[in-house]
């Protein structure tokens, strides 16, 4: 078994739509370049795993590389295990890693130290569309396998390919899985291992939900953010609010009111229609061949207004990240508040960001499970001024 | 006014398809579960206001076709003013799909010999990316010469990207009856506020209907881009009983507003100087609205057959 590495937006070109081939996360800053070989081996892992043709890859591109959903009829079989470097936020730097359907873990090639050791997630995917004994054993195999290895690990099960079923069909598979999975889980005798069920489809916004999920779990500061959420919509009135990753459309946090998948839905499509209109007309109307800057920059910002006296407000937080707001129009009347609040809410996540480096570069800590303590992150002797450390040393 | 458009073409060719989504408001998906037309299926469509297009989504399976030829052939092929013929692109038929064609323009000779005749090449998504640009010069060549004396628009189409909208863009654009001027106030319109763009957008299709350009812009194919995607937005809207009002989209380059024009247009301006505050280009844009709106109503009570 050997291993490649994908480039992005590689061999697959399956763009219809007037999103360029290329679009996808941009090369990551040179600030983080020291920290990136170190904490390269600490880069949670999210792994894909699941029979054959239970839709892994097509996952995986429509998710990370906007590819649209019919182009994934294209694809071929994976015969390799595909990792792919998902640089977002300095938060979730993870790896994706796909593998063949058709793994086998008693191979002597597979080295499950190294697979299961750094795995932060494991999605296991099943065709709902099939017969799902096989993989239910695939799983009990997998689920147990990964757990010796690393009880670390956050399990989630996809039930994919549930855009054909009606809605009894669905509740009716997921229970029946659920069931048998822990079933099987406990006659294994291993029933403190907890599996996640997730819904999913790549043709509706099932699978970006699911992620969306999947990867707030690997973020040990979301209840920071949730809290500067909560603060912000507080103080502006803003009814929902989500931080979303732009390129994949995965939230990695909201506030904490119940997320309504409506307007999960219409803020994914807003920001659909914003990247895709600035990529047409976001670069200076010129001649000029050059390659063309991000159409998602500092600056980017969107209002949209609809007939029922909604309104939606979107704002860039980072480079990888923005704010999209849901709320009232009457409330949008104090836009000046509004958007100072959000200068301040920017600010605050920056410095959560700056925290969040600082305690990368540090072996002591994982920076999969340092939780940050009162504010502070616990910091090792790294960190501490020469001087304090002469003075431990010399007590 | 009402305009006759003959919609012909081979069963299973995507005539009733293209229709939903352009009129209906379906989405590429939901064309799954269309079924075969049967005879002819009329449709009109309010356009603009006062302009109407009376759709005729003619059954392709051969026994219809057939019978257009023979004992309805007066009654479809005469007055029609816009004549769209579908071919599918991965036809294994080919001859007989020009035998079918030819006997449509010799009708159309006979009976609305000033008809504008379109063909779309379609299912253009089922060709491999590298392969479709030859295939369809190919098939262009042979339909212009196929057509002769009768002059043909050949697009290549799928449900599945914004192509879909360039063709039919092209086709409504005309029969719109007073399109110069439009364009002029449109000029007008873009010259005062310092745009670089304006385009003008049919309310229900968001077909781009007039245009004025002021700056060069690489990307030959934004206008059915950009109707693709709010087309889009604005069905994810009305899942939610919605329908979007307003929008404005900016970077540090540029700033784009889209916003609803007179009754049965929307309008959006691009600006690329973003220092200019977005409450004047609304000002502006609602201002001019009371000037498109009479030039409508002049429109919709011209004379029928005026061009």
């Amino acid at each position: 078994m050997s291993y490649q590495d994908e480039e992005e937006g590689g061999a697959f070109d399956g763009h219809a739509s007037s999103f360029p081939k290329d679009f996808g996360y941009g090369a990551f800053d040179g600030e983080h370049d020291v920290n990136l070989s170190a904490s390269g081996e600490q880069k949670p892992r999210i792994l894909l795993m699941g029979l054959r043709r239970s839709g892994k890859s097509s996952i995986q591109k429509v998710v990370f590389h906007k590819m649209s959903p019919n182009e994934t009829l294209f694809l071929e079989s994976t015969n390799k295990i595909v990792k792919d470097d998902i640089n977002n936020s300095s938060f979730v730097q993870f790896q994706i890693w796909d593998f063949p359907g058709q793994i086998d873990f008693f191979d002597s090639s597979f080295d499950s130290d190294m697979i299961f050791g750094g795995c932060g997630a494991l999605v296991f995917v099943i065709d709902a569309q099939d017969d799902y004994m096989e993989a239910l054993n695939k799983l009990n195999l997998t689920v147990t396998k990964a757990y010796k290895v690393n009880p670390n690990i956050k399990f989630e099960v996809f039930i994919h390919k549930v855009d054909g079923l009606g809605d009894d069909f669905k509740m009716e598979s997921q229970r029946d899985i659920h069931q048998r999975a822990t079933d099987d889980l406990a006659d294994s005798g291993y029933d403190q291992i907890h599996l996640s069920f997730h819904l999913t489809s790549i043709y509706d916004h099932s699978i970006f939900e699911a992620f969306s999920k999947v990867v707030q779990k690997l973020i040990p500061q979301l209840p920071a953010l949730e809290n500067l959420l909560n603060i912000l919509n507080t103080n502006s009135a803003i009814e929902k609010s989500f931080l979303f990753d732009v390129v994949s459309k995965i939230y990695i946090a909201t506030d904490s009111t119940p997320v309504d998948m409506q307007s999960y839905e219409l803020c994914c499509d807003m920001i659909d229609v914003v990247i895709d209109v600035s990529w047409i007309y976001g670069h200076v109307f010129s001649v000029k061949e050059e390659q063309d800057p991000a159409a998602f920059d500092e600056q980017s910002s969107s209002l949209i207004k609809l007939n029922n006296g909604t309104v939606l407000y979107l704002r860039e937080v980072n480079k990888f990240l923005a704010l999209v707001c849901i709320l009232r129009e009457d409330n949008f009347d104090h836009k000046g508040i509004i958007d100072y609040n959000f200068l301040c809410f920017r600010e605050a996540i920056q410095q959560v960001f700056e925290l969040r480096n600082k305690c990368q570069g540090n072996p002591l800590t994982n920076s999969a499970g340092s939780p940050i303590v009162n504010g502070n992150n616990i910091i090792g002797e790294r960190h501490l001024s020469p001087t304090l450390t002469d003075e431990i040393g010399s007590k | 006014m009402k305009k006759k458009v003959l919609l012909m073409g081979k069963s299973g060719s995507g005539k009733t398809s293209m229709r939903s989504i352009i009129f209906a408001n379906y989405i590429a998906r939901d064309t799954r579960r269309l079924g075969a037309t049967i005879d002819v299926e009329h449709s009109h469509v309010r356009f603009l206001g006062n302009l109407v297009l009376n759709l005729w989504d003619c059954g392709g399976q051969e026994a219809f076709m057939e019978n257009y030829f023979a004992s309805q052939r007066d009654n479809i092929f005469r007055n029609v003013e816009v004549l769209i013929y579908v071919f599918d692109v991965e036809s294994r038929e080919l001859e007989k799909d020009m035998h079918y064609y030819q006997s449509c323009l010799e009708a159309i000779l006979q009976n609305s010999p000033e008809a504008k005749v379109f063909c779309l090449i379609h299912k253009m998504d089922l060709v491999t990316e590298d392969q479709r640009e030859i295939i369809f010069k190919e098939r262009e060549a042979d339909l212009k010469r196929l057509s002769l004396p009768l002059e043909c628009t050949c697009f290549r189409t799928s449900i599945w990207d914004e192509t879909l909208y360039r063709a039919w863009s092209s086709i409504v654009y005309m029969l719109i009856p007073n399109v110069k001027e439009l364009e002029n106030s449109l000029q007008q319109f873009a010259n005062i506020v310092d745009a670089d763009e304006v385009l003008l957008f049919e309310r229900a299709t968001f077909l781009v209907i007039s245009h004025c350009q002021r700056r060069h812009h690489r990307d030959v194919h934004r206008f059915e881009k950009v109707s693709n995607i709010i087309k889009q937005f604005k069905l994810s809207c009305s899942k939610l009983a919605a329908q979007f009002q307003s929008m404005e989209v900016r970077n540090s380059a540029f700033a784009a507003y889209i916003d609803m024009f007179t009754s049965n247009t929307y309008v959006m301006v691009c600006m690329s100087d973003p220092q200019i505050p977005s409450e004047v280009t609304l000002i502006n844009i609602r201002n001019a609205r009371k000037h498109f709106e009479k030039l409508e109503k002049v429109s919709s009570s011209a004379p029928i057959g005026h061009r």
